[in-house]
């Protein structure tokens, strides 16, 4: 690691002082992304073109399954709320300069956890305090998956990324074993499950709005962790350690508390995905809890450059593109891959649009700030 | 037993006749608008395998008159499926839904069901129950076990070493039933037959299947079969090892020039076509349809290269039964722990049988 | 079966094992290693070899040449590398973002262009047969061996050599251990890191087609499930040593086999875990060798830089 990696500048992190450098600075940081998505939908018009299929008819559809409609924008957050949690278990790590690959497991481990200790207390104590006990239970099993690969990385030294990717697997493993084995509902016959939590007992989503309370969650997590890693002593302490670990080792920084604290912060968001896929959305766990949120989550933090904030607006991108897959699969006939295939041309161009920050004239202070 | 098939298949069809004309069947019989048909698949529709059998099935409701089908494949069992269905709704004014994969069922058609009473769905493999589940939701599936028992007994008369390998996804009910049934014909001509079962853990692992197929062979296994989603590395694998396969799902005869022997398919579009049928005349569609080789639900793949004459004589008897209703599973029987899990003889369409959670004696393997 | 078959059974299994599944593995963590080497991280190659996969199917299937369907294989994985490093030499444009857009985008194109292919047979790569002279059928099947192998093999400890003892080794090595030294040498960092990129996708797209032409033979979706992914991992267990990565590789397959080799001897208890063998092994043997800061001195100094 590098002194450097703590001195790259993230958005929101703007340290100048004149309004107008502020504002200009906002502008680039709204202007760039739009322009990326701008080119990005060129490239992609382009492909389409070469096919023979109508960019026309294509993005109208995509606008219309992603966001044009109210039933659009409940199915695109539906979509975003597992990936901001996912997100934010990386993002928290990668300020202190871990790469953590392996959120899927805390996802599912916390996801069979919920679902475990809903077999005893469904039905004998009220669903707030039933539903408190799984978030809980999710949340620390998820932080003490992802806070092992961090006290490897600390004790043993082993390379968090790789350990955390092995847990992966290994929590999968777990999950199945357990639901095919000693948890199984024997009424669960052709879908192996865990006993049901009941349907009265399961989270419905926000009255009114009809938004997952998982987005809610993961919103104000998001803003939580961003207040911790900007406002305190903690985070300012977690990035330095981030930027130069022996430096933050000399000036006397708790190096190894911080990175397991970093590591489990970021499976308590994991676990509480997987309490919400069960609360809300299965009614116990299942093989299917294994869905690859935990991977889609990393795309979305390094898009949002570890930012917790922007992690939100990413994921809703990245959840629209997906809503919108299956209308554009059934309007026009093409293969279920031409999403996944728009929201890499999309990010390709987005990641390599950062090259133009701080580089463009328009953007730039005509007298220093 | 016979009585009692008799009793359900009539009300089967008093169900289907009596069909109230629904606001689906109305809107059928105008003929303004197309009737718009959602199927989902959890796979690619060319797998050769279980999302192949049901598209071709699904190929043949579009062939009827005012029907209009919309296609979406490769869905996860998550809320995905869920939005999916929705959006067909929403969007597409889908009127009838046809959920393919096991695990779309609970929590996922059941709450879409709920949702829109107006619109009907259809689940292959689930449980509908009258009691419990919403009355425009439903179930419907073939017993792939009778083409199963037929593959059993022509493996039953080729294999040398008496060892059927089988390698298989997970152990739900609808999967150990084809196990069981296999060992079940095999033993019919070869008492000492066994079945050894690989678990993958998963409906699609193809490189564990493949080493799975090698394992089996290695352990003397003769002739290979599975329940995957997609077996179509299992049976390429196994031809290229000189064993022989019964196939699943699908005809995978052209893959084993020299190894085929025959395999079980599935017949979805009888059912199809039957919803189609419904749909034409405007009447309300079965919730509950189960059928075998007497409904012609299921079917065996035309016998290949390794179906000795003997074996091919056996399997068309085994068949001739199948559709006269003989019981496979005849009791009593153990479960290869030595509990005695089959106390009298099951009728085809028992429903103890879609919750059989044990592999019987003769098969070599583990539920867990 | 008497216990010492069923132990040989399961043996035979797993050095089989170790040998099929094994080249996959190798090349994309050789590929890996020489990228990483040069100071980047390319963390897409499950997208190259998910791509290599199916232009290597597509091409054997309509040409009838394996052997073309492994060139295309690399040509593909070459190309993916060769955007990554451009990509990735503009300032601030940080690399393992960047990997994983690449691995969305590879396999994007490959289910996209693939569909058609998941059906047709296409012709296999040939084997070699080493073992027909024992007399043990399964012995003989273990030693049925894919030229690719012995190439990722030679590969493995041609480039362990390579590394300390060319000018070339000397140049990768360099770009990834001090930038400030390329320069001073005259040296294009962004050059050399280009070269070892590409040439690194060009290795995992041939993983890839010993996946799709060879072992198990078949172009799906599911084909990969994410071997590409623990590939890339593999080279920090390997600890950037190409001869190791052979090494972790062969553990890996023969690991893999272990789940379904002692099914097959009736085995059957908890599966699940045998299955997970190769990530419970793997992981522990990290552990046990942890601590002693091994693998942090051998990583080079300019991996993890942020741009």
């Amino acid at each position: 690691m590098d002194a450097s990696q703590a001195a790259a500048p993230a958005p929101g992190g703007l340290v100048s002082a004149g309004a107008g450098a502020r504002f200009r600075q906002a502008a680039e940081y709204i202007a760039i992304p739009l322009f990326a998505l701008a080119v990005s939908a060129v490239l992609f018009s382009l492909f389409l073109l070469a096919l023979g299929h109508s960019p026309d008819e294509f993005f109208s559809l995509l606008w219309r399954g992603g966001f044009g409609t109210a039933f659009s924008w409940r199915n695109t957050l539906q979509r975003a709320a597992p990936l901001v949690l996912t997100a934010l278990a990386v993002a928290i790590p990668a300020r202190i300069g871990l790469t953590i690959i392996g959120g899927e497991g805390a996802v599912v481990l916390g996801g069979l956890a919920a679902a475990a200790i809903a077999i005893p207390l469904a039905g004998t104590v009220p669903t707030l305090v039933l539903l408190g006990c799984m978030a809980i239970l999710a949340a620390s099993v998820g932080a003490g998956w992802i806070g092992l690969a961090g006290y490897l990385r600390h004790a043993r030294n082993v390379n968090e990324t790789i350990s955390s990717l092995l847990l992966a697997y290994i929590a999968i493993a777990i999950l199945n074993f357990t639901v095919e084995g000693p948890l199984r509902d024997p009424g669960s016959l052709n879908k192996p499950s865990t006993p049901p939590i009941g349907r009265e007992n399961m989270l419905a989503p926000v009255p009114g709005l009809e938004v997952p309370w998982a987005l809610v969650a993961g919103i104000a997590i998001a803003i939580g962790l961003h207040l911790l890693m900007s406002r305190t002593i903690f985070g300012f302490a977690a990035r330095v350690t981030g930027g130069n670990p022996r430096a933050a080792r000399a000036q006397g920084l708790p190096v190894g508390r911080l990175i397991v604290l970093c590591t489990a912060i970021a499976g308590a968001c994991a676990g509480l995905a997987g309490f919400f896929e069960v609360a809300a959305i299965h009614g116990n766990a299942n093989a299917a809890l294994a869905a690859g949120y935990g991977y889609t989550g990393i795309l979305v933090a390094f898009l949002a450059r570890h930012n917790p904030i922007a992690v939100v607006p990413v994921a809703i991108l990245f959840g629209g593109i997906a809503a919108a897959g299956g209308l554009i699969q059934r309007r026009m006939g093409l293969p279920d891959a031409t999403v996944l295939l728009l929201q890499a041309t999309v990010f390709v161009v987005l990641l390599a649009s950062e090259t133009l920050y701080g580089r463009l004239r328009i953007f730039k202070a005509r007298t220093p700030a | 037993m016979d009585l009692d098939k008799l009793s359900r298949r009539t009300v089967l069809k008093s169900a289907a006749a009596t069909g109230l004309v629904t606001a689906l069947g109305a809107r059928a019989a105008h003929a303004q608008a197309p009737l718009v048909v959602g199927a989902i698949y959890v796979g690619p529709r060319d797998d050769f395998g279980y999302n192949q059998a049901h598209a071709l099935g699904i190929a043949e409701l579009k062939k009827v008159r005012g029907v209009k089908v919309v296609e979406e494949e490769n869905v996860p069992e998550t809320i995905a499926v869920q939005k999916t269905m929705e959006s067909m709704i929403q969007l597409d004014g889908a009127k009838l839904i046809v959920a393919t994969s096991f695990g779309y069922f609970d929590p996922h058609m059941l709450a879409m069901a709920t949702k829109f009473p107006q619109v009907e769905f259809r689940h292959a493999v689930g449980l509908w129950d009258e009691k419990k589940h919403p009355k425009n939701a439903g179930s419907y599936f073939g017993y792939l076990d009778q083409a199963h028992y037929v593959n059993g007994v022509a493996a039953g008369l080729v294999t040398k070493t008496k060892k059927i390998g089988f390698i298989a996804a997970k152990p739900i009910p609808s999967l150990l039933r084809n196990i069981n049934a296999v060992l079940v014909g095999a033993r019919k001509n070869a008492p000492d037959a066994t079945v050894t079962v690989i678990f993958t853990g998963d409906w699609s692992l193809p490189v564990r299947e493949a080493e799975a197929t090698n394992a089996l062979i290695d352990a003397g296994c003769d002739v290979i079969t599975c329940h995957v989603d997609s077996p179509k590395v299992v049976v390429q694998t196994a031809e290229r090892r000189g064993a022989m396969v019964l196939g699943h799902n699908a005809s995978q005869a052209s893959l084993a020039p020299r190894g085929f022997v025959t395999g079980a398919e599935y017949k979805w579009e009888t059912i199809y076509q039957g919803f189609a049928g419904n749909l034409a005349k405007g009447e309300k569609l079965p919730n509950w349809v189960r059928g075998g080789y007497d409904l012609d639900y299921v079917r065996n793949t035309a016998y290949g290269a390794a179906a000795s004459e003997p074996a091919r004589r056996a399997a068309d008897a085994a068949i001739a039964e199948m559709k006269a209703g003989k019981p496979i599973f005849v009791g009593p029987f153990k479960d290869n722990k030595g509990t005695v899990v089959g106390t009298k003889t099951y009728d085809n369409y028992a429903p103890e049988l879609e919750g059989m959670n044990y592999l019987i004696e003769g098969v070599v393997g583990s539920t867990s | 079966m008497s216990d010492i078959a069923t132990l040989a059974t399961v043996l035979f299994a797993m050095i089989g094992g170790a040998i099929r599944v094994s080249t996959p593995f190798l090349f994309v963590s050789l590929g890996e290693c020489v990228t990483e080497k040069a100071g980047r991280i390319n963390l897409g190659l499950e997208g190259t070899l998910v791509l290599g996969a199916m232009a290597a199917y597509m091409v054997a299937y309509e040409t009838g040449d394996p052997w073309l369907g492994v060139l295309a294989a690399g040509c593909a994985g070459l190309i993916l590398g060769v955007m990554h490093a451009t990509l990735c030499s503009l300032p601030r444009v940080n690399d393992v973002a960047i990997g994983i857009a690449l691995m969305s985008f590879g396999t994007g194109l490959a289910f996209f262009f693939g569909k058609p292919y998941i059906q047709p047979q296409a012709p296999r790569l040939p084997s070699v047969e080493l073992g027909g002279w024992i007399g043990n059928a399964q012995l003989a099947e273990a030693l049925t061996i894919n030229p690719l192998f012995f190439i990722g093999v030679a590969l493995a400890f041609f480039l362990r050599w390579a590394f300390d003892n060319t000018r070339y080794g000397l140049l990768l090595r360099m770009a990834g251990d001090s930038v400030a030294a390329s320069r001073a040498m005259g040296v294009s960092v962004d050059g050399v890191r280009l070269a070892a990129t590409a040439a690194g996708g060009f290795l995992s797209g041939i993983g890839g087609a010993f996946l799709s032409l060879y072992y198990p033979g078949s172009w799906n979706e599911a084909l990969s499930s994410g071997q590409g992914l623990m590939a890339v991992a593999l080279v920090i267990f390997a600890r950037w040593d190409p001869q190791r990565c052979f090494y972790a590789a062969m553990l890996f397959g023969a690991a893999g086999a272990l789940g379904p080799a002692l099914q097959s001897v009736g085995i059957v208890k908890g599966y699940y875990f045998f299955n997970a063998a190769p990530y419970i092994l793997t992981l522990l043997i990290m552990i046990g060798a942890g601590r002693d800061g091994k693998a942090a001195r051998a990583m080079p100094s300019e991996l993890g830089v942020q741009r």
